[in-house]
């Protein structure tokens, strides 16, 4: 197939002459989520990695199960993630080998201004939830699986409710079209504060609770086995790792600020 | 609430800062779906041409399905492309997922069946009009393909425009084999979705407006050309 053969060289030359412009002394392709790509973290933290290392960091920016999809498939040479038991479960899997905890934040529920469940009112999050439900207010949630919507489900299931209904809508959608559409419908929805506070198309959403450690987000990195894709850079993958754990990647992270506001508190065990 | 007015002055502003990040966006952009638009036509032009001249069992099937393609949803084709170019898939030792390259591929074929499928259409009309003459002429149908390829020009002219249209409007396809990385494979499209995520309204529209606006500069710069051409041709 002279012809075929022909297109693949000619893409090839055009794919060298593109990536040109984009090469770098190295660099790691890191499959995120985009609740730490929106809020804008990942611009305050990667250049001073980038500075000291002179390794430039690629974020692609995906929902927590895609991000483990991506790594599976040997798409990707570092992990970011918001869902613990996802993570260990990977880490079990033999797919990485080892996991760290980097930084929290915290989920909030933000709905209607007006209340109609009256969850400003509730005592814990499992009550605000069982609220939303018995009034059966028009709730958005994510439906995407990633960390915020496998965080929701698991709070559902502790309020004792099985979410269905014409109230209950499940987007299939990022964090930020989600918030969007639930400016537009005047839904109640479950959303990580550091979305939420870099979000500007608010329109009637208000934040209604927080403060419950069960809305507790944990990030962890995890180091890929280097067993199941040898291509990849882990060992630049692993001075990242390393650097986010390190005191100068945690002073990093907690100088981040939106709004005048903290969103990630560093708590990586050393 | 962003109102038009406030997406234009963004996008007014965003123009005349010359703004750095913006730039980037749109030199990728323009890259990525020129070529994609050159290589398509490469080899869709020869293709459409040849549909139409030569009578082969299952040539039907072929028309209709290269006509069915032209709906093909981009987010298949970048599926397609993705799995194809994914480290676990068949062609993953190139290391093309997440840079410009696989974009390029993915829009060549979102594009490639609009442009055969269109020149079949054109050729095949043009032919039937010129049989006779070439006959006479005693060329061979191989040799048919240039010549009336060359003749159909000006309608060809506006079958390309109709795929870098395709090309550069789509969103579902670069977002997933791009990956939409910062300053390597973001392009308007993916920077509208990914402003429009962070309900930046007015920003994610203020590019959507100067994406148009460059869209419509190059059809411009395409009907000046055929324009001009013509006239002089009498």
């Amino acid at each position: 197939m002279p012809k075929a053969g022909l297109i693949l060289a000619a893409l090839g030359l055009m794919g060298l002459s593109l990536n040109a412009t984009a090469q770098s002394v190295g660099h790691i392709t890191l499959a995120s989520t985009t609740s730490t790509e929106n809020s804008g973290l990942f611009d305050a933290i990667i250049p001073a990695f980038t500075e000291a290392t002179g390794i430039e960091v690629r974020v692609v920016a995906v929902g927590t199960g895609q991000a483990f999809e991506i790594a599976r498939r040997g798409d990707a040479d570092a992990l970011l993630v918001h869902d613990t038991r996802g993570e260990e479960q990977f880490v079990a899997d033999g797919w990485a080998s080892e996991r760290a905890d980097v930084m929290v934040n915290d989920f909030v529920v933000v709905g209607p201004d007006d209340d109609p469940a009256g969850i400003r009112e509730a005592a814990d999050v499992t009550e605000a939830f069982a609220r939303i439900a018995e009034a059966q207010a028009s709730f958005a949630s994510r439906g995407d699986d990633s960390g915020t919507h496998r965080a929701e489900l698991r709070l559902w299931e502790s309020a004792g409710v099985e979410p269905d209904g014409a109230w209950y809508r499940e987007l299939g959608s990022g964090m930020g079209p989600t918030l969007n559409t639930a400016a537009a419908m005047d839904a109640y929805v479950m959303a990580d504060r550091a979305t939420w506070v870099a979000f500007d198309n608010r329109q009637n959403l208000a934040l209604l609770f927080e403060g419950d450690e069960a809305l507790f987000n944990q990030y962890g990195s995890l180091l890929l086995d280097p067993g199941r894709h040898p291509h990849l850079k882990h060992d630049l993958a692993e001075r990242w790792h390393r650097w986010l754990l390190s005191e100068e990647g945690q002073r990093a992270i907690a100088g981040f600020e939106v709004k005048g506001q903290q969103l990630f508190f560093p708590n990586a065990s050393r | 609430m962003p109102t038009a007015d406030n997406a234009f002055a963004t996008a007014l502003r965003l123009v005349l800062n010359l703004d750095p990040a913006l730039r980037e966006i749109v030199a990728l952009s323009l890259q990525i779906s020129l070529s994609a638009v050159a290589l398509a036509a490469l080899v869709a032009l020869p293709l459409g041409a040849a549909l139409a001249l030569w009578r082969f069992p299952g040539r039907g099937a072929v028309i209709v399905v290269l006509n069915a393609l032209m709906g093909l949803p981009p987010v298949v084709a970048g599926l397609t492309v993705y799995l194809l170019l994914s480290r676990a898939g068949p062609l993953g030792q190139f290391g093309l997922l997440f840079t410009p390259s696989a974009m390029v591929v993915a829009q060549v074929l979102l594009i490639l069946p609009i442009i055969a499928a269109l020149t079949r259409q054109q050729v095949e009309e043009l032919h039937a009009e010129y049989r006779e003459q070439l006959q006479s002429l005693g060329l061979s149908r191989l040799r048919r393909i240039p010549t009336l390829l060359w003749d159909a020009r000006f309608g060809l002219m506006t079958v390309i425009l109709a795929g870098f249209g395709r090309a550069s409007a789509e969103v579902g396809a670069v977002m997933i084999v791009g990956g939409n990385i910062d300053g390597v494979t973001r392009v308007m499209t993916t920077a509208i979705v990914l402003e429009t995520s962070k309900g930046n309204l007015p920003l994610a529209l203020g590019l959507g407006l100067v994406l148009l606006a460059l869209v419509t500069l190059i059809n411009g710069a395409a009907y000046v050309v055929g324009e001009t051409a013509r006239r002089r041709l009498g």
